[in-house]
């Protein structure tokens, strides 16, 4: 086997697991806290466009800073929704989803390019070069991160918290837990990450947005986290495997002689199948809060 | 009166709901240098303003009412399928390939549509054995199923069905096998009656048949209706394979119908998002099939009245699935009126 290829494979893997670990990891806080959020395939879509704004304003690592801004904007109007007017998190989710797409073709179409725009490379986040290949800075960020929200979670009297609202609100409540306050702020921590991941596709490893950037990572993240049980470093196992898988399809895709025996159509199916793959496989065996989805209403 | 005010209530939620979208649109518009004023206007004189724009609202909901049914009846058994989108391309996909065989004009189209029905269904197959028998939730199985379905039409329209003169869409729906005109010069076909009439069917079925009610029940309180002998798995099988049938027929419908090319384009350009602005209308319309379809004609309208207002105020037509999501978002709230009494009553304490 030629080390160049096992390289790139291993570089495109890294890149791909980024933006899923980070989204899956944010999702875990949120629903550690009870709060279910289908819209995170939009607000990737959303900051990877705003992300891309905030580059050409002020420099890449303001456009992940906008990115991170737009996630914990739409964070707030989603937790504000559910946490507190006891919304429908799924028709939320979708009402956020729906509204990217909108906004995001609208946004593209003003900036003069149907569907399509190339960030210039130089708001582009520079990589660190190695011997072996240029990697994201963003790499190292979500590889740590996982075990600093493991600490949070599972050592804090934060995290305590947390989990005691998406468990018993009830019991929470009369612990003297400010129950929607906690959702909201969960909430908000998650969706702040997946604008993070947004900004970083755009800005940092793709260079560009399109309409379908966020490509279903997303839901993606959310197989994660069903296969991490909302553990949050299985939950970055589980982004290095669909991120291997992805590279995998893009990877297959680069060898000489595959393109003219399977379509890449075909090839390009690999991530989604995986993920219902690995998804029917698991499930049953995860515990999940038992007030996941359910608003909380006072007696 | 309280009967009256129940039946008003959902009608007077999505009235609201609409206002606050647009509202949520004209901020939109106004942030981005537009005057939404005569955008808007523009907007809803080309939609509703004339009989033109009014085929072209109904043209345009055609195919919303199928993908809206397809979602509000598995939201009215407890299901969030998402995946109608998928099996609108599906049975895009199968109308286009039955119009290859040589048939006679009566036969034609209604096999077609049968075809694109059970496309749909099949395609719904998976996810909803998934769902019965091992519980992956639909909203996950249904979503990957619609990329491998966009990535299956990508290849069916690039390779297979591809027209030999024109690389750029497959080959149009053969002339016998076409949805006739309603009304000659717009896009509007029969088309229309169809979906219609599978808004009519679906709301007999939910709340005149005996497994209609079974269905509902199961959705309104899985417990009890598992108690009073419904079966969930049952239940399941037999919404996915509606809401697939009807998701095929969305399909089917737009390419059997749309002048002038009665095809699908490379990249699926002409039947993209069909699916997902369903969901909006289901919203929209209170998952009531007969809700649906003014709401269907509503959201259509827009369609039509945007792509008149982005020639002539220069506004990208997007702007109206935008619009959707603030409508969506705003109907998640199970209170939204009393929220808005509430608000008032706040502001008059202080």
């Amino acid at each position: 086997m030629n080390w160049a290829y096992f390289w790139s494979l291993l570089s495109i893997s890294l890149h791909a697991m980024v933006p899923i670990t980070l989204t899956a990891v944010g999702e875990v806080i949120g629903e550690s806290a009870g709060l279910f959020n289908i819209g995170l395939e939009g607000i990737l879509l959303l900051s990877a466009f705003t992300g891309t704004l905030g580059a050409r304003a002020g420099g890449p690592l303001f456009g992940l800073f906008v990115g991170l801004i737009t996630g914990l904007g739409v964070g707030f109007v989603f937790g504000l929704i559910c946490a507190y007017w006891k919304g429908n998190q799924l028709i939320a989710g979708v009402g956020i989803n729906l509204f990217a797409l909108g906004f995001v073709a609208f946004g593209l179409q003003v900036l003069g390019s149907p569907g399509f725009y190339t960030v210039p490379r130089a708001v582009q986040l520079p990589p660190i070069r190695t011997p072996v290949g240029a990697f994201s800075p963003l790499i190292p960020v979500a590889l740590v991160l996982p075990f600093f929200v493991h600490g949070l979670l599972g050592h804090t009297r934060v995290g305590l918290r947390i989990k005691a609202v998406g468990e018993n609100p009830e019991a929470a409540d009369v612990a003297g837990v400010p129950v929607e306050l906690v959702q909201l702020l969960s909430t908000m921590a998650g969706a702040a990450l997946a604008g993070l991941a947004g900004a970083y596709m755009s800005v940092s490893w793709l260079g560009s947005v399109t309409k379908e950037i966020s490509a279903g990572r997303g839901f993606i993240a959310l197989a994660t986290v069903v296969f991490s049980g909302l553990r949050p470093l299985l939950a970055l196992a589980g982004g290095l495997l669909f991120g291997f898988f992805e590279s995998l399809a893009t990877w297959i895709q680069s060898l000489p002689g595959v393109k003219e025996v399977v379509p890449w159509q075909f090839i390009a199916m690999i991530p989604y199948v995986a993920t219902l793959l690995v998804v029917t496989g698991l499930i049953g065996r995860v515990r999940f809060p038992k007030a996941l989805g359910v608003p909380y209403r006072r007696e | 009166m309280r009967r009256l005010w129940l039946g008003i209530r959902p009608l007077a939620e999505s009235l609201l709901a609409g206002v606050i979208g647009l509202g949520g649109g004209a901020l939109i518009m106004w942030a981005w240098g537009y005057n939404p004023w005569p955008a808007y206007r523009v907007l809803f004189q080309e939609s509703f303003g004339n009989a033109y724009g009014l085929a072209s609202a109904l043209a345009n909901a055609t195919p919303l009412i199928l993908t809206a049914l397809a979602f509000a009846i598995g939201a009215r058994a407890g299901l969030f399928i998402i995946g109608a989108e998928g099996m609108m391309y599906m049975g895009a996909m199968a109308a286009v390939a039955t119009s290859l065989l040589r048939l006679p004009s009566g036969l034609h189209p209604l096999l077609s549509l049968v075809l694109a029905a059970l496309a749909g269904i099949l395609w719904g197959l998976v996810p909803a054995l998934l769902r019965a028998l091992r519980g992956v939730h639909e909203v996950i199985s249904t979503i990957m199923f619609n990329w491998l379905s966009h990535f299956l039409a990508f290849y069916l329209v690039a390779n297979v069905l591809v027209d030999p003169v024109r690389a750029e869409k497959t080959v149009s729906v053969a002339r016998t096998a076409r949805l006739p005109l309603l009304v000659r010069g717009t896009d509007l076909s029969l088309g229309i009656v169809v979906a219609a009439g599978c808004a009519l069917l679906a709301y007999l079925w939910l709340w005149h048949t005996v497994s209609g009610y079974e269905v509902r029940a199961a959705g309104a309180n899985p417990e009890a209706a598992r108690y009073a002998g419904v079966s969930p798995r049952t239940t399941v099988l037999l919404v996915f394979a509606l809401a697939g049938a009807f998701g095929g027929l969305a399909g089917a419908v737009e390419t059997m119908g749309r002048p002038p090319t009665y095809a699908v384009y490379s990249g699926l350009t002409n039947i993209a998002g069909f699916g997902f602005d369903g969901i909006g209308v289901a919203m929209i319309g209170r998952n009531h099939p007969l809700g649906i379809i003014p709401a269907a004609v509503f959201y259509g309208g827009l369609q039509a009245g945007a792509r008149l207002m982005q020639m002539w105020a220069k506004v990208p037509f997007e702007m109206v699935r935008a619009v959707q999501g603030v409508i969506v978002l705003a109907l998640a709230l199970p209170e939204l009126l009393r929220i808005f009494r509430r608000l008032r009553r706040a502001r008059r304490t202080s």
